[in-house]
């Protein structure tokens, strides 16, 4: 008799084996062929199962997929990157520092939130995860009003209401990030929806993690997606890590995450996430797919989580501290840069002028966001605002329970008056 | 004025502001070709068209999701949950996401979804189609919850809901669809023709949410409810031969404390009636509210009559529901104690 065993996925290594990355296909860059915008999901399953690449190690483009941007536009988007990654630094070293209260590092995952923000129109909608900031640098948000939200401060866009990192920018048409994971993925959908629905061109796109895939949101965005055809794109980010949860985990282990597109009679496409050029080039043929009423795609990027999970997690303690360096895909920026080497349009000077002003854009930045206070410091919003935006109108009782609030804030100020005046 | 059932009344609204405003989105499970399980949407995909009443995937989550995502696109969807019952897989998008952006994005994104659902037993239904969750999103920040219990209010609340700026749970208790219940499951069906409460104007009108109504004035004590517990409170009025006030909450989030606690004040005794389970029902925020308001007015404790705190059963269905008897004895309870 056969006795069952439930099979635990693992990943390749654990802290102190060698890193082993054995388990990707990764075919040279320039060998996926570029179907047409409209081909049939079931026609070119191989994008799913095969890796859109462009970027060769020696840092040519090559092959159909190259999106043959000008020397101009790539230095823009090699920018936006490394400000990206300035950024993040900066915010890690403040959360160390105790300034604010967490924060979530996006590198090595750069290249997949700047070139789709630069692939697609600024009227279209983006409904972000929680490591796409570099979607707001490409969109031109100001750092100031990130950092401000991190500080919880006078100027935070998010009144105080929402841990680090929860941005949103209406004006930007980039919508509000939850906590609770995946559940954007369908909502994009309604959006898409809902532009099909006005007979408009614009399309929506969201982002997940290979983790968040295993939510029922994610199932629920596939079938009103393909059901109804709606213009959106929905990005799976396979970083490798949920935590300290291995992809297999996630059910990556059988099949590709972009494998899960055909299934519903979505093309699904797996790009090198760290090409900025391939997620360029892909975002765009799912675009004009949307916007030819080809309905949706599946991108599965891969990619790899070259940070902690959060300020708050150690991934020492469950994968190789060199697993990063052995990453097959390479780092986007240093893949992007040298690119612009072999064009004969970017060198290692120009290079290191960009990092410089950068880190003194963000220094400023920096510098300015804190005069409008921080968590610990001050100064803060009234709190008495708490209780605005719970609904459209404040109904009666949070009207009384501000005033309740108010009264006992009248009440502590006039004691510790009394108290200082003792003192005197 | 039109003679309607709830049915109608319901089909009304949505035909009022599927033609007044091109935002107005309709959809659910069977919502478009079939028009609804209970009719509510019947004929309107004919005559506002597939992109604007459409049947959905069974999938609560993904239809909330959907709305949500229109809501924030401009739209004002209207989706409907075939059952209360099967509200819970659409949880996480009501409570963490549909409740709360307007308020975690500061006013910078709001989605004006309304969200129908017939709710509550008596037709046999079991414990996967006869609940009454109300209670549950009423403890949501962020969200209204409405209960009509006839037609003429269940159609100027939802268009309140349906204009308003909010996100609406909007429970229909389907026992009264068709006519007006007084909680005797023996005795014929009475249809709405033949209750005042089945006039229903033909054009657009609103009832403003957060005001209750008081549907028979009495001074003996007050009976707090809403849905068909509305009707069953009226015939247990009349079986105790009380004079009790009874007042139909009708809005529970936001709610008329006014309006209850007056009546409260006056009569000195209190009933709150609802169908839904008692323990953490929403008639222990009624009960907490009328003590912390009318304490000093009180003549006896404040009495519950709910349903009991088990599931639905398919076969006790008529023990379980708080039928009138139930209802008079708490009357004659409250009101017999002596100050």
């Amino acid at each position: 008799m056969t006795q069952s065993r439930l099979h635990i996925p693992h990943p390749p290594a654990r802290p102190g084996e060698t890193p082993d990355f054995s388990y990707l296909r990764i075919p040279p860059a320039g060998l996926a062929g570029r179907p047409d915008i409209l081909a049939p999901a079931e026609q070119i399953e191989t994008l799913g199962t095969g890796m859109v690449r462009v970027l060769d190690e020696h840092g040519q483009a090559l092959g159909p997929w190259n999106p043959h941007l000008t020397p101009e536009e790539l230095r823009v988007a090699l920018r936006h990157m490394v400000l990206t990654r300035r950024f993040d630094e900066r915010m890690q070293r403040m959360q160390r520092q105790g300034r604010i209260s967490f924060y979530m590092k996006s590198t090595g995952e750069e290249a997949v939130a700047v070139a789709q923000a630069l692939a697609l129109r600024p009227s279209d909608m983006l409904f972000p995860s929680y490591r796409t900031q570099g979607l707001f640098v490409a969109r031109g948000k100001s750092l100031v009003d990130l950092m401000c939200q991190c500080l919880s401060n006078t100027r935070d866009m998010c009144r105080g209401r929402q841990m680090p990192i929860m941005y949103h920018w209406a004006e930007g048409n980039i919508f509000s990030i939850s906590g609770n994971l995946a559940t954007q993925f369908p909502q994009a959908v309604g959006w898409a929806m809902a532009a099909a629905i006005k007979g408009e061109d614009h399309l929506a796109a969201s982002w997940i993690g290979e983790g968040a895939s295993a939510e029922a949101d994610f199932h629920h965005a596939m079938t009103f997606a393909a059901v109804y055809r709606a213009p959106v794109i929905l990005n799976v980010v396979n970083n490798q890590w949920a935590i300290s949860t291995f992809q297999g985990v996630a059910g990556g282990e059988q099949r590709t995450f972009a494998q899960r597109g055909p299934g519903y009679g979505i093309p699904g496409v797996r790009v090198d996430g760290n090409d900025f050029l391939a997620v360029y080039a892909v975002t765009r043929w799912a675009a004009e797919r949307a916007r030819a009423r080809g309905g949706p795609t599946l991108i599965e990027h891969v990619t790899y989580r070259a940070a902690a999970h959060s300020t708050s997690d150690d991934p020492a303690r469950y994968r190789p501290k060199e697993e990063w360096q052995a990453w097959p895909l390479g780092d986007p920026i240093t893949r992007l840069q040298a690119h612009l080497i072999a064009l004969g349009e970017w060198s290692q000077e120009r290079q290191a002028a960009l990092e410089q002003q950068l880190e003194g854009h963000v220094t400023e930045c920096w510098k300015e966001a804190v005069s409008y206070g921080t968590l610990s410091e001050g100064p803060t919003l009234d709190p008495l605002s708490m209780f605005a935006d719970v609904f459209a109108e404040m109904p009666p009782h949070l009207q009384r329970q501000r005033e309740q609030l108010r009264r006992l804030q009248q009440q502590q100020a006039t004691a510790a008056a009394g108290s200082d005046a003792v003192g005197d | 004025m039109a003679q309607m059932n709830m049915v109608q009344a319901i089909n009304s609204a949505l035909d009022v502001m599927l033609g007044r405003d091109p935002r107005v989105v309709v959809f659910g499970e069977d919502v478009g070709y079939f028009g609804g399980v209970f009719r509510c949407t019947d004929g309107l995909q004919r005559k506002y068209g597939e992109q604007r009443v459409l049947d959905t995937p069974i999938a609560e989550g993904g239809i909330v999701a959907a709305a949500i995502g229109m809501g924030v696109n401009g739209l004002r969807p209207v989706a409907e949950i075939q059952f209360a019952d099967y509200i819970y897989p659409a949880f996480d998008q009501i409570v963490s996401e549909l409740a709360r952006l307007r308020y975690r994005t500061a006013g910078d994104f709001s989605a004006p979804v309304t969200i129908r659902a017939p709710c509550g037993g008596g037709i046999r239904g079991g414990q996967t189609h006869s609940q009454s969750p109300e209670g549950i999103f009423t403890h949501v920040c962020g969200l209204k919850v409405v209960m009509p219990s006839n037609p003429r209010d269940a159609k100027g609340l939802l268009i309140s809901a349906i204009e308003g700026e909010d996100p609406v749970l909007f429970f229909e208790p389907k026992r009264i669809y068709n006519g007006p219940f007084d909680g005797d499951p023996h005795k014929p069906a009475v249809p709405w023709s033949s209750d005042p409460r089945g006039e229903v104007p033909e054009g657009h009108y609103a009832i403003p949410l957060g005001k209750a109504e008081i549907v028979r004035p009495g001074s003996a004590a007050t009976v707090i409810t809403y849905g068909t517990m509305v009707h069953v409170a009226e015939a247990a009025v009349r079986l105790a031969g009380i004079d009790a006030e009874i007042i139909d909450v009708r809005t529970l989030v936001p709610l008329d404390v006014d309006t209850l606690c007056t009546s409260v004040c006056k009569t000195g005794r209190c009933v709150i009636v609802h169908e839904a389970t008692r323990f953490s029902g929403f008639g222990a925020e009624l009960s907490a509210t009328v003590q912390e308001q009318c304490f000093w007015h009180l003549e006896a404790p404040i009495a519950r009559v709910t349903g009991w705190d088990t599931p639905y059963p398919h076969a006790f269905e008529w023990e379980y529901f708080p039928g009138p008897a139930r209802i008079a004895a708490a009357l004659r309870a409250v009101t017999e104690r002596d100050a």
